[in-house]
């Protein structure tokens, strides 16, 4: 019985005292965790102290003019092939999806083509397209008249080529993800817009794809890291991306190691970048999903300062 | 509450009934939901359609602005076929505009609110107007407020439907409806899916709607509120209309064995 009343919540001011139970003890976690340190410290050592790391060549070249001309070429395709593959992805997830089976069954013909090729060999062939097609003519098709014409090789420069490889290839596998997106959003809202009066075309433009984002967003941002390390293999067509840059460099100065750990902490560094875009995005489209947003990592900050200045003001 | 009122006359062109529906037929493949359907309901009419789980009212409800296609008869609303167009003896498909126009002037509330999730209830409520009706931001937003006010939900008008009771957001449904200024309301059923304690303030809401002349169509199983409410109750059962006249026969005089069961069902 002593047991029992000892056990018995203390009532202050009508209320029971707050539980201050003793935790779990967890050991195993606690093993787990200096096993993984030890690993991971013996790696980093392995790397930093080894001398053919060459640090000061890293230092040396992480700046470096060419360097940072390959850093932007990287950044710039990145951006153009994204933007240019999302609208082919909208537009292509808007015709699959179209009650016009002419117009869904080429949808349907460029997702199968433009996926089922290796980003590779669509980038040589687009690079080598002159060989197949030396003059590009834009005209009326079999019977009218000339518009213009073009040398395809002044046309199709490498740049050209790597943006327009990689575009059509990224408009491919958007076209799948905005697809899924609008498929994900409710039917009920179709309904209600089409009982509205809206058309087929509003209601997409203003019901379903605002929605379709939240669902988009997520695999676009894996989508435009993607990207970001794809466009290097543009530098298989001599395009003097950041890959090419420090390739440039390495086959002068043989500094393989060193000019790649360039590359690298180049290529961690823009993908840690589009993390932070990422998670915007996914606050702005998550509008009128949650009842109230979490709040901003800066949000975050601003609080804790704000909660240790009133405590310091209390004290 | 407002039975004194005088009822108003809908302000529409025409003078007959507001809807009218011939041997109307609607099957999903092999399945015929609807089996010749035959009803009017007059301009200024409150008619309640009851009856068992899939007996094809809400199909009906849908046929009526032609969320569904009808496979055989006639619909009118205000005087104009649905979803087609007589030319000589054949009947041709309306193009997606003229459709979408007359479905811009009757309004539609659904049994899970269908409101837009990522736009506030005053967005929601001017979308349409905006878009369909081509007035301006101003005076949507200006018909938002009084529509908000008429609902109850004055000072919601920045929330999001995340944010708003079950209740609260099928009265931000029936206000976006009414924004389209319709001269016909669905109701497919609209306090089905509330707590019992919500279901009030929505009733509350289509009551000032009746008594204000406005021509209804609700899908209810609210027996209390057809007694009420309605001019006319239609009883239906296996796709066709079993039993309809005014409250007082069909609900506390029923005909037919099947409308005694399903009353004694449901109240």
């Amino acid at each position: 019985m002593s047991k029992a009343e000892s056990s018995e919540p203390v009532v202050a001011n009508g209320r029971p005292e707050e539980i201050r139970a003793v935790p779990v003890r967890h050991p195993g976690r606690w093993v787990g965790a200096a096993v993984t340190l030890i690993i991971a410290l013996s790696l980093i050592n392995s790397a930093v102290n080894n001398p053919r790391i060459e640090w000061n060549v890293v230092g040396d070249y992480l700046f470096d003019s060419s360097v940072l001309d390959g850093v932007l070429l990287t950044v710039e395709l990145t951006v153009l092939c994204m933007v240019a593959g999302i609208l082919i992805g909208v537009l292509m997830a808007v015709l699959r999806l179209s009650p016009n089976p002419v117009l869904s069954g080429l949808s349907w013909l460029y997702i199968w083509f433009f996926r089922g090729l290796p980003r590779l060999v669509l980038i040589l062939f687009v690079f080598f397209i002159s060989a197949l097609y030396p003059q590009i003519t834009i005209g009326v098709p079999f019977v009218g008249p000339v518009l213009a014409s073009f040398n395809a090789n002044t046309i199709v420069t490498a740049f050209v080529a790597g943006f327009a490889a990689l575009s059509l290839s990224e408009g491919a596998y958007m076209a799948e993800i905005v697809r899924a997106g609008l498929l994900s959003v409710d039917d009920g809202q179709t309904e209600a817009a089409h009982a509205l009066g809206m058309s087929r075309l509003q209601t997409m433009r203003y019901v379903t794809l605002p929605q379709a984002m939240r669902v988009i967003v997520p695999p676009t941002g894996n989508e435009t890291i993607s990207m970001l390390k794809d466009t290097s293999l543009v530098s298989i067509i001599a395009l003097a991306d950041l890959l090419y840059t420090v390739q440039l460099i390495y086959a002068r100065t043989f500094k393989q190691i060193p000019m790649l750990v360039v590359a690298i902490a180049w290529y961690l560094a823009l993908t840690s970048l589009l993390y932070v875009g990422q998670y915007y995005l996914e606050r702005r489209f998550g509008r009128g999903a949650a009842r109230s947003l979490p709040p901003t990592p800066r949000q975050r900050v601003a609080a804790f300062w704000r909660r240790r200045r009133s405590a310091e003001g209390s004290a | 509450m407002s039975d004194s009122l005088p009822k108003l006359p809908a302000v529409t062109k025409g003078t007959g009934p507001m809807v009218k529906a011939e041997a109307l037929h609607k099957r999903y493949g092999s399945l015929e939901v609807l089996r010749g359907v035959d009803l009017e309901v007059q301009r200024g009419e409150v008619v309640c359609v009851l009856g068992p789980s899939g007996c094809g009212k809400s199909t009906f409800l849908r046929c009526v602005n032609h969320l569904e296609p009808i496979n055989s008869g006639r619909l009118w609303v205000d005087g104009e076929l649905v979803g087609y167009t007589q030319r000589g003896d054949r009947l041709h498909q309306l193009p997606e505009r003229e459709i979408a126009a007359s479905r811009s002037a009757i309004g539609m509330v659904f049994q899970r609110f269908n409101l837009f999730p990522h736009m506030t209830a005053e967005q929601n409520i001017t979308l349409a107007p905006i878009k369909v009706l081509g007035i301006s931001r101003d005076e949507a937003r200006e018909r938002a407020r009084v529509l908000l006010n008429r609902v109850g939900l004055g000072d919601r008008g920045g929330s999001y439907p995340a944010q708003l009771s079950g209740g609260q957001q099928q009265r931000v449904a029936i206000a976006r409806a009414l924004a389209m200024e319709p001269k016909l309301m669905l109701f497919d059923e609209p306090t089905s899916a509330l707590d019992p304690e919500l279901v009030g303030e929505v009733l509350d809401v289509m009551r000032g709607l009746a008594a204000d002349g406005m021509t209804m169509l609700v899908v209810t199983h609210e027996i209390a509120f057809a007694r009420n409410v309605a001019d006319t109750v239609v009883f239906m059962d296996a796709g066709v209309i079993a039993e309809s006249g005014p409250p007082s026969n069909v609900l506390d005089n029923p005909q037919l064995a099947r409308t005694k069961a399903f009353l004694r069902e449901v109240s």
